[in-house]
């Protein structure tokens, strides 16, 4: 019998039974019955004899037993059982210790000129031109300020980071890292190689969400791609470690500040790893059932790392790429939070109205209104919600500093930690911070992730899914921290 | 200007091989191409940095398996023909069906690549062969780019790349792509090969089973009777015989047929984005 199936170009345009078409076919069914089964077996078989062969032939070994084997010896100990995960918990705190306390005075020296010398001197200039107020105020407060926000704020922090997170990459300790958890995601239902997409997505969602092509079977792709989000990407990255900084590290004494933060932002880090194996069971217990796949990961050498040009490659693929996208989209947004701040309605600007309405929701959730509306803006790009909360917090505030006047525009911020100040000052406590670092790690993805869900699902309602469950498990998840926290407040207070 | 001369002896500044000035990196422009080059290979064997050193791209490698899972294209011009030089996923073989494997070897059979690089890791010499070996098997114009060779110095590796050249039938350029060594030698054995220049006479994979053998020619037969100056009917043969759903779909609609298209000289040919 003979089937034309629907999908595939055949369909299109319909081809005339053309005798010898069918008769090869026919000649391949009868021989396939002749040969009897195995034949890939067989296949697979000749090609292994053959390469062996060949190579054998091409290859001299040096007639000793292999000596001392640098490679094997790293992998024994970075894949062991004891030392694997230690080791690759030590491998990132490093790495965000680094970045915490490299971070710190570059970014006050960024805001401080950027800021505090730049806006009066802005202001000076549009006044001496005669620009209305409205205008000087949406370009300057709005749009400049906003976008320097994002430049001091960001810029130091993934100059640092990311380098060292390509070092590692270039180095060889990725795989490895895959290699560690690859039978966590088997106990998880999921595919092995969800590790690598996962390893992608700490770098950026979207292309996380790509990589899960390497995954055959659609059942195990769509779990990798629901819970891709769990990896905190590059534009989340910042977000925590400035709020670790700031209010975690702030607990402990000044000698092991740095490394306290560091530890907090592994945390995260490592609560979402922990996320992405809970929810993938739960998917592949529910609604994605099915067989599990095998697959072989091959551990590649080491390579030493080519420092100055990973550093090259890194700061302009990695860190520009990154800034570009936030300053994009700093840009209108800064617009848009400066509008909304000085428009008003009855003598209250907008903003206030939609903070105070999102307030209430905001402190259920151990949040605030800022917040919430910060990431209202920030659907678009996660690299904004720092600067936006930081420029809402100001107009909320209505802060008036030496510097110019009217709500939305800067207080002084030569004094160190002045951003904590600030937030201090917009009611921000230990659980805002806390919660605010959860659901920058739970939250819906990027509009760039969840189109590039679209595109490689083609479903909607996968891609619902992928938006929304995130976001819910979210509300989740800080509602109950918050309710915890308060209710052992007030037991340890009484 | 000067010290260059000293080190060089006098005969290699008129060689091609020596001059890497021919080369020039055109990045995306890939606009009037001559020949369409394939890169393929096992993961993690230095593809992508072959790319990046080709076209002046620098698309971004990393040390691990499954980077490259769609494919990237550049251009490059050498010896004054312009060159589109396309990087497919790493794959381990093109028997399977997942979607990485399906987007190499859909390439390679549909795209019809003027030249196949491909590019083997020398300190795992035999599982790579796995993969040049299916290659061989759809396309006779590839060149072997032997890679890694710094790698397989230190772990005190000889490989003798006369002796895999004269085995498989086609050009084995040794490299160490990281450090840029021996690609001056892989772009002129590339160039050669699609000028034609050099003719292959790829190894064919020899079967123990003489059933398998007997099967395989007489389809090889029916096969060239349906689809005149079909370049891979022993591979199709394979297939067939395997039971490959999306082979059994070309032959049944006459996709095959594009196959035997007029040799490919300038821009006239079809270009197939299959899966793509």
């Amino acid at each position: 019998m003979t089937t034309y199936p629907l999908n595939g170009r055949g369909a299109i345009a319909p081809q005339p039974t053309s005798d010898p078409h069918d008769a090869v076919l026919q000649m391949a069914e009868s021989l396939r019955w002749q040969i009897g089964q195995g034949f890939h077996e067989h296949l697979m078989e000749d090609i292994y004899t053959n390469a062996a062969q060949l190579a054998d032939r091409a290859v001299t070994r040096p007639g000793e037993k292999p000596r001392f084997d640098l490679d094997r010896t790293i992998d024994r100990i970075v894949t062991s059982r004891i030392w694997g995960f230690p080791m690759m918990i030590a491998m990132l705190a490093i790495v965000f210790w680094l970045t915490i306390i490299g971070a710190n005075y570059p970014s006050q020296f960024l805001a401080s000129i950027l800021i505090d010398t730049m806006v009066p001197l802005l202001h000076q200039i549009a006044a001496a031109i005669g620009l209305p107020w409205w205008l000087s105020g949406l370009l300057i407060d709005g749009m400049y300020l906003a976008t320097a926000w994002v430049v001091s704020v960001m810029l130091p922090p993934m100059a640092i980071f990311f380098p060292l997170f390509t070092l590692l990459e270039d180095f060889g300790y990725l795989p490895r890292v895959a290699f560690n958890l690859d039978n966590a995601f088997k106990k998880s239902g999921a595919h092995g190689k969800q590790a690598l997409s996962m390893m992608m997505g700490f770098g950026c969602n979207a292309a996380g969400v790509i990589a899960t092509r390497v995954i055959d079977s659609p059942r195990e792709r769509l779990i990798a791609i629901i819970t891709n989000n769990f990896a905190l990407c590059n534009g989340r990255w910042p977000t925590q470690i400035l709020i670790a900084s700031l209010f975690v590290g702030a607990l402990a004494p000044a000698y092991i500040s740095g490394l306290v933060s560091a530890l907090a932002v592994v945390g995260i880090a490592v609560l979402g790893v922990l996320l992405t194996f809970v929810v993938s069971w739960s998917l592949s217990r529910t609604v994605l059932r099915g067989e599990l796949s095998t697959f072989s990961l091959e551990l590649p050498p080491y390579r030493p790392p080519r420092v100055l040009q990973t550093i090259y490659t890194s700061l302009i693929d990695r860190t520009l790429y990154v800034l570009w996208r936030a300053v994009v989209f700093a840009l209108p947004a800064g617009a848009v939070i400066w509008l909304i701040g000085n428009v008003t309605v009855q003598g209250v600007s907008i903003a206030e109205y939609m903070v105070n309405f999102l307030n209430p929701a905001g402190i259920l959730f151990g949040l605030n209104g800022v917040i919430l509306l910060a990431y209202v803006v920030a659907i678009p790009a996660n690299e904004i919600v720092i600067p936006t909360i930081l420029m809402l917090t100001v107009m909320m505030l209505g802060v008036t500093g030496d510097v110019g006047a009217g709500a939305g525009v800067m207080f002084e911020l030569d004094e160190p930690l002045a951003v904590k100040s600030l937030l201090t000052a917009g009611g921000w406590t230990l659980l805002t911070a806390v919660n605010l670092m959860l659901f920058s790690l739970i939250h819906n993805p990027c509009s760039t992730t969840i189109y590039t869900i679209y595109k490689e699902t083609g479903s909607k309602k996968w891609t619902a899914v992928s938006a929304l469950l995130p976001l819910a498990l979210g509300f989740t998840v800080t509602f109950f921290v918050a309710q915890i926290w308060r209710l052992a407040a007030m037991w340890l207070g009484s | 200007m000067q010290t260059q001369i000293q080190h060089t002896p006098d005969g290699c500044v008129t060689c091609p091989v020596h001059n890497a000035g021919n080369l020039k990196k055109l990045g995306i422009d890939m606009s009037d191409w001559d020949y369409v080059v394939a890169l393929a290979g096992n993961p993690n064997t230095g593809k992508s940095t072959v790319f990046n050193a080709l076209t002046g791209l620098r698309q971004h490698t990393g040390n691990w398996p499954g980077k490259t899972v769609t494919r990237a294209e550049g251009g490059f011009s050498y010896a004054d023909s312009r060159y589109k030089l396309v990087d497919l996923p790493g794959t381990y073989s093109l028997l399977s069906t997942s979607l990485d494997e399906e987007v190499a070897r859909d390439f390679i059979l549909f795209g019809q690549p003027d030249v196949t690089i491909i590019v083997l890791d020398a300190t795992r010499l035999e599982r790579n062969l796995n993969l040049a070996l299916q290659v061989l098997e759809i396309t006779d114009r590839a060149v072997a780019c032997l890679n890694l060779m710094d790698e397989a110095k230190r772990h005190g590796l000889v490989v003798d790349d006369r002796r895999l050249a004269r085995d498989l039938g086609i050009p084995v350029v040794p490299t160490a792509a990281r450090y840029g060594r021996g690609l001056p030698e892989l772009l002129q054995a590339v160039h050669e090969v699609a000028t034609g220049q050099t003719v292959c006479k790829p190894y064919r994979i020899k079967s123990e089973s003489s059933a398998v053998q007997k099967a395989i020619n007489q389809l090889v037969q029916q096969l060239q009777a349906a689809f005149p100056g079909l370049p891979n009917a022993r591979w199709v043969a394979l297939r067939l015989l395997d039971g490959d759903q999306s082979i059994i779909r070309a032959v049944r609609n006459g996709e095959l047929g594009h196959l035997n298209a007029p040799a490919p000289q300038q821009n006239n040919r079809i270009e197939l984005e299959v899966l793509a």
